[in-house]
């Protein structure tokens, strides 16, 4: 009964490349993306960086401009990587394009390769910009050694993951996109406040801290100052260390436990269409 | 192996208490357009859904070009083309883009140029969804589904909210399509449509089929002429093939005028209205049944 038919079609390759044309075609025509990728971070990064920048974080030679950029660095991640994706998953759901994207041959693993991409891309332009200002106006310093940049690439990628992996789970356990926004808004903000992104992460009680260890954005910022403050400014943090091995595994954890739940609550239709 | 495009026996899709598909059984050949006919609620879309692999059954048999939909496979897709019955209101790309993304995903598209045109979108093809009319925008659904030349194809409720104008359009395109042999699976909840493009009929009412035909023998059904009259008795109702002769006989033992007298034929409207009216009563019936086994 069973018959093995193989795929005349198209390539795995060129559907996941064309994939990614979609959707890097939907995002730049997004208005709310691009503004929310884009323009966000930088508003932040220029308005922090202007009423507070010139001060020295005590004890370090580290200037406030400085730190913030590593902790919007990491901001930008979670923003793309999980906030984004995942609203863009759930809003898609809700109007039936995953649905319709379902009904065509287009495999699951080359779609979510192009969204995968897509993020990827957007977040290494969306840096880009981030590190171009504070280079230019907030006199930021960029690491000269290649391990360093090495440190950003694994940081970059475990963080991305996390997030991608992350996002894709939470867009099936939300209820719709609405629902989505309204949760995840605050939920997101309040860990900026406690991750070491708005504050210097040693001057928050320390129960927050304690708290904010659990999430990836903490580490993922305390990642980026380990890129682009100076080697030295390890013995301001928390533990007198950057803690890679911790980062490390933490941010592989939450990779883990997202893929997981993604794997096995990913919805094509809305909650209700069964 | 000739062996018919869609196979249903005793499909079963129950939501809690709620049986919205109860033991259907269906064959669809190569080659027809089917409509399954019934009112909202009957059961038509969520056995589409289930053909199509997007829902999942309690239970029955299904086969779908020989595979069953819930493990249909990429190659599987590539032979099917699905209209869904929501429409894509809003969209970052054009309409051709739309149409040239999907084309890439099949190994035989079709032209989409020549899609475009068929489904008569040249003036709108550089538009968006939002700017299209209702109609416009199940005409890109259109040109979506059959963008991969599929031997079968879904159409949930295609025209729901047209205008008869815009209906009358939408069928003729349709029709241009039957020609190439491909199958055509149609809901609709307008018995005129069933009729106008159908080769068979399936009426499906709470989830059951009542009725299954041809267009033409549907319409047969509504042969029987209805006399009506009043009496002593009250008021009368006789169904019959032959109202001349009934007539005759009450003219016969009737001194003086009929009162009320009225002969009239009942449209196929009134039939299909009268089949699922029935139906309604049969099911629940059925499900009273099914309570009472239940309880031994």
């Amino acid at each position: 009964m069973t018959t093995v038919h193989t795929s005349a079609g198209p390539t795995w390759g060129t559907l996941a490349f064309d994939r990614l044309k979609v959707e890097l075609k939907e995002f730049t025509r997004s208005r709310e993306q691009m503004i929310f990728i884009f323009a966000f971070p930088l508003i932040f990064m220029v308005l922090f960086g202007s009423m507070l920048g010139g001060n020295v974080i005590e004890g370090t030679t580290v200037t406030f401009a400085q730190y913030f950029m590593a902790g919007m660095i990491a901001t930008g991640i979670i923003n793309t990587g999980f906030q984004s994706l995942a609203l863009g998953i759930a809003i898609d759901r809700d109007a039936d394009a995953l649905k319709r994207i379902h009904g065509t041959p287009l495999p699951p693993t080359a779609y979510f390769t192009g969204k995968l991409a897509q993020v990827l891309l957007v977040s290494v332009i969306q840096i880009t910009i981030l590190i171009a200002v504070g280079v230019a106006f907030f006199e930021v310093s960029l690491p000269t050694e290649p391990a360093t940049w090495g440190t950003f690439a694994w940081v970059f990628v475990l963080g991305t993951g996390a997030s991608t992996t992350l996002g894709i789970a939470v867009s099936s356990l939300l209820r719709n996109a609405k629902a989505g926004s309204a949760i995840l808004t605050p939920v997101i903000l309040f860990l900026q406040f406690i991750s070491g992104v708005f504050f210097v992460y040693t001057e928050i009680p320390a129960f927050l801290q304690r708290i904010a260890e659990v999430f990836p954005l903490k580490w993922l910022a305390q990642g980026m100052r380990s890129v682009f403050l100076p080697d030295d400014f390890k013995f301001a943090e928390a533990r007198m260390s950057w803690e890679h091995g911790a980062m490390a595994a933490v941010l592989v954890a939450w990779f883990v436990v997202g893929l997981f739940v993604a794997v096995k609550t990913f919805r094509w239709q809305r909650a209700d269409d069964n | 192996m000739a062996a018919a495009a869609i196979e249903i026996s005793q499909l079963h899709k129950h939501y809690g208490a709620k049986r919205a598909v109860d033991g259907l059984d269906l064959t669809i050949e190569k080659g027809e357009c089917f409509a399954l006919l019934g009112p909202n609620g009957a059961g038509k879309s969520t056995t589409v859904e289930i053909l199509e692999g997007f829902r999942k059954r309690t239970s029955g048999d299904v086969s779908v070009l020989g595979t069953d939909p819930h493990s249909g496979d990429r190659s599987w897709r590539e032979r099917i083309g699905i209209m869904l019955q929501s429409t894509s209101e809003r969209s970052f790309l054009t309409a051709r883009e739309a149409l040239t993304h999907a084309s890439r995903l099949y190994p035989h598209p079709r032209d989409v140029e020549a899609t475009i045109a068929a489904v008569g979108l040249e003036d709108k093809a550089d538009s968006k969804p939002q700017t299209l009319s209702g109609g416009q925008r199940r005409r890109l659904d259109v040109a979506l589904a059959i963008i991969g030349r599929p031997e079968l194809m879904f159409l949930d409720e295609p025209t729901t909210g047209f205008d008869p104008e815009a209906r009358r359009q939408f069928w003729a395109l349709i029709e241009t399509l039957r020609g190439d042999g491909t199958t055509i699976l149609l809901t609709t909840h307008y018995l005129e449509e069933a009729e106008h493009l159908a080769d068979r009929i399936a009426i499906i009412a709470d989830g059951q089929r009542i009725a299954l035909d041809t267009p033409a023998g549907l319409r047969s059904r509504a042969a029987d002429a209805i006399v009506t009259w009043s009496d002593a008795g009250g008021r009368q109702r006789t169904a019959t093939p032959k109202p001349t002769e009934v007539l005759r006989a009450l003219l016969a033992r009737t001194e003086g005028e009929v009162q009320d007298l009225a002969v009239t034929r009942p449209s196929l409207e009134d039939v299909y209205l009268g089949m699922i009216s029935k139906g309604h009563a049969t099911a629940s019936a059925d499900d009273v049944a099914d309570v009472e086994e239940g309880q031994e």
